[in-house]
């Protein structure tokens, strides 16, 4: 085992996977660890998938996570969940957002949107599987944008990390006029994965 | 105190620090966010220029007249700019210039995979290849040290992996303040290349890359990590985290100076270790140099050594630490293979190309053209989507500006069918207007159209010369294309700007001109429904009970128009939903059902203000 804390982020581009990241990385920094963020622009962010490294210790080398070295995959779409399945060490979490985006693939190439069942047999026995409402929940707060920080609140009560200095980063990362949203949705995100 | 930054992030903070008053380029992904970062800071100038050649002819400019510049752009961008790459290392400088060259290894958003390491070397500019943040930054403050000392630009070479990966950096914090320059140089000899002149300055530069030899045997960023003697790695970029991760315990001899190479130091570090191997991504650029120095680089046997493979590791894509051990097991440098959990899913996860976004104005045109059957010569930009099924009206496209000329190419050959190119606004400024003067000069009868959708889009909202607004933010002429268009020649009544939504009016034009013969220039016009202005202007349509599951709207290729788990009585098909949360509402599928079961704007709010009625 690896003595870096390795977190994969994945989605659809525009779902906020970088905004997640960018948190995440200024945190482990605050928390004084080396940290490495690595994510891809441009073409892939018009509707394609993303994922985001984020890995902190205290000297991380590569930006890419290793296959099966992932301590936690967070996916803020179901479906990118299975596909970034083999990153997830053995007894490691995945996060998973109960919503889906269907892929042009799906709505009318013919190819079918995997179920729940399915997306869960990506994954093996030995790794836990946390499913959240993320989506509807960060609705329910006025704005369903800000599903990525209901998954970074669960994130934060995974690794039990300082949620306090989660919110402070936040503040620094956020628009104000989003950051009421922002900051309920962290809370809501921990008090889901608590219970 | 260290700051959390991109590389690109690092690469604009250290040439702010360095003293460069000047910065020019073109958006190329992933290059674009250095000048963005680099604009706002105080006492520069910093432009998008309208291509890379400009780029980097304003930063040569800048350098001549004695202060520091650079210029930024993607790999494929410098084979646009590499006539005045070439130049520059004729003359040599006044002040500090830097190139920095953005590759692309695995493609994540390019056209080609090229390794720009071979660009520096062909044009004998010097060339630091950084391998995280930290490098990208006290490279970026060498390089313009190395341009002065030696009076040569100098490339600067990242790679995507490392433009778009945050480490932390100590940056400095006080700017260099660059000598008061001399008065503008009237030196012919050096900066007027004319045949004579260039002949005398030519064996110029081999002397400096002789003395950059020399220089790189010392060069702090060369360093040699003694650890076990078993394996000495020499590594080039962003392959050293690769190395330390995956043989924490091999001697490393990192080169930030990839070219040239100190030959003393590598002979030294060879001999110093059992087995040395290159770790290196694309092509074997560092490797070749050193089998040319009679240094043993590590094989495995009966490996196959031509035209371009590596001795170890792939020269096709970006590494990473999984394939950097399945490499290196197999070449017998690991005893175990790559550990993973589960490599092979039970599922087959559909593909989540990249796609048109909803709204997007290109989608109208692309869905006439679809109709129409016309071969079509595409472009680079978010248009390039349009490709994909169940558009997939978009048959080549091959690098920027290139769309035009092509289409001419076809029809001055004497392909039978109609040619169409399609270009974005910014791409027609960086290199369509001498294409589009072609084809009206030869006189063939292309049909371009050119779509306006005032920005520079898949880089991300950069400004043009079409937008009205420079990228420091300063107001400034807007740039007419319809004018430009009629000014080069075209005939009044073959020239047309209609608003991109209106499907009917593209399709009318464009089958109008199909029949008559000779040139013809479209210009599509709605701003890219992502801006700012245009986001808030988004209303969502709304499916009546018209709609029968004939599943013509799905032709557009909206992901905002989805299928409902209903389906209509008579048909058993699935009947259309639209995405409330992604509907932009530009009325393209409106138009295009043939049931006006989707309801226009207008109708969706006469429809809740009569439900409103009701209650």
């Amino acid at each position: 085992m690896s003595d870096t804390l390795d977190i994969a982020l994945v989605g659809v581009g525009g779902q906020g996977t970088i905004l997640a990241s960018d948190v995440l990385a200024e945190l482990g920094m605050r928390l004084g660890h080396d940290v490495k963020k690595a994510e891809v622009h441009g073409m892939s962010q018009r509707g394609g998938s993303v994922v985001s490294h984020v890995r902190w210790g205290p000297q991380v080398h590569s930006p890419i996570i290793p296959a099966g070295g992932a301590d936690v995959v967070v996916a803020v779409e179901k479906m990118e969940a299975a596909r970034y399945a083999a990153l997830l060490a053995p007894r490691g979490t995945v996060i998973l957002n109960d919503h889906a985006i269907e892929p042009l693939t799906v709505i009318t190439g013919g190819a079918a949107y995997p179920s729940d069942p399915q997306i869960e047999q990506c994954y093996t026995t030995d790794q836990r599987m946390l499913w959240l409402d993320a989506t509807a929940t960060a609705e329910r707060l006025g704005n369903a944008a800000a599903a990525n920080v209901v998954l970074l609140g669960a994130l934060c009560a995974v690794l039990d990390l300082d949620v306090e200095l989660c919110e402070q980063v936040l503040r620094g990362r956020v628009a104000d006029k989003h950051l009421a949203v922002n900051l309920a949705a962290l809370r809501e995100g921990v008090r889901a994965a608590q219970g | 105190m260290k700051r959390l930054l991109s590389g690109n992030e690092a690469i604009a903070r250290a040439a702010w620090e360095a003293g460069a008053v000047v910065g020019a380029g073109y958006p190329g992904t992933p290059s674009t966010e250095i000048l963005e970062e680099f604009a706002p800071c105080p006492d520069v100038y910093a432009e998008w220029a309208p291509n890379e050649k400009v780029a980097l002819d304003v930063a040569i400019g800048a350098a001549y007249a004695g202060r520091r510049a650079f210029a930024t752009m993607k790999h494929v961008g410098l084979n646009v700019a590499l006539d005045s790459f070439w130049s520059v290392s004729m003359t040599g400088i006044e002040a500090g210039l830097v190139v920095v060259s953005a590759d692309d290894p695995s493609l994540h958003s390019s056209q080609n995979e090229q390794d720009n390491r071979q660009l520096a070397k062909f044009a004998r500019v010097p060339c630091l290849d950084p391998a995280d943040s930290q490098d990208c930054h006290d490279l970026m403050v060498a390089a313009f040290e190395i341009s002065e000392r030696f009076d040569t630009p100098v490339m600067l070479r990242p790679t995507t992996r490392v433009c778009h990966t945050s480490t932390p950096v100590e940056v400095g914090e006080v700017r260099n303040r660059a000598a008061e320059p001399a008065a503008y140089p009237r030196n012919t000899a050096k900066y007027d290349m004319a045949p004579a002149n260039a002949r005398a300055r030519r064996p110029l530069l081999d002397k400096r890359i002789e003395a950059l030899t020399e220089f790189a045997e010392t060069f702090p960023h060369n360093r040699w990590e003694r650890r076990g003697a078993e394996l000495g790695i020499v590594a080039s970029g962003v392959a050293y985290t690769y190395a330390r991760e995956v043989f924490p315990d091999a001697s490393v001899l990192k080169l930030g100076l990839v070219y040239p190479l100190p030959p003393r130091l590598i002979a030294d570090f060879a001999a110093s270790v059992d087995r040395l191997v290159v770790m290196e991504e694309l092509d074997p650029f560092v490797e070749e140099q050193l089998r040319l120095m009679g240094v043993e680089v590590f094989r495995e046997p009966g490996h196959a050594a031509y035209p371009m493979t590596k001795s170890v590791f792939s020269a096709v894509g970006e590494m990473d630490p999984m394939s950097v051990r399945r490499d290196a097991y197999a070449a017998g440098l690991l005893a175990e293979p790559p550990h993973v959990s589960r490599i092979d899913l039970p599922i087959s996860v559909p593909g989540r190309p990249p796609t048109l976004c909803p709204g997007c104005p290109h989608r109208s045109s692309f869905y006439v053209l679809h109709k129409l059957g016309l071969p079509v010569n595409g472009d680079i930009g978010c248009y390039t989507l349009g490709m994909s099924k169940p558009l997939d009206a978009l048959h080549t496209a091959g690098c920027m500006g290139a769309s035009i000329a092509v289409a001419h190419g076809a029809a001055q050959a004497g392909d039978t069918e109609r040619h169409v190119a399609v270009i974005g606004d910014s791409t027609f400024f960086h290199s369509g207007v001498a294409a589009l003067l072609d084809v009206l000069y030869n006189r063939s009868n292309v049909i371009t159209i050119i779509m306006d959708n005032r920005t520079t889009g898949m880089t991300g909202h950069q400004q043009n010369p079409g937008t009205g607004m420079t990228l420091q933010r300063k107001e400034t002429n807007e740039v007419d294309i319809e004018r430009v268009v009629l000014a080069l020649g075209f005939p009044a009544e073959r020239v047309k700007t209609i608003a991109s939504y209106d499907v009917k009016a593209i399709e009318r034009q464009l089958k109008a001109w199909v029949k008559e013969d000779g040139p013809a220039v479209l210009i599509t016009q709605e701003e890219c429904a992502l801006l700012p202005h245009a986001r808030t202007t988004w209303m969502p349509l709304q499916v009546n009970d018209s709609c029968n599951g004939c599943t013509i709207c799905f032709r557009i290729g909206c992901p905002a128009i989805l299928q409902s788990d209903e389906l209509d009585e008579r048909t058993q098909r699935p009947l259309a939903l639209i995405d409330q949360a992604r509907c932009t509402g530009c009325e393209i599928c409106a138009q295009v059902c043939p049931r006006d079961a989707i309801l226009f704007r207008d109708q969706v709010r006469e429809h809740a203000h009569e439900a409103h009625a009701h209650v």
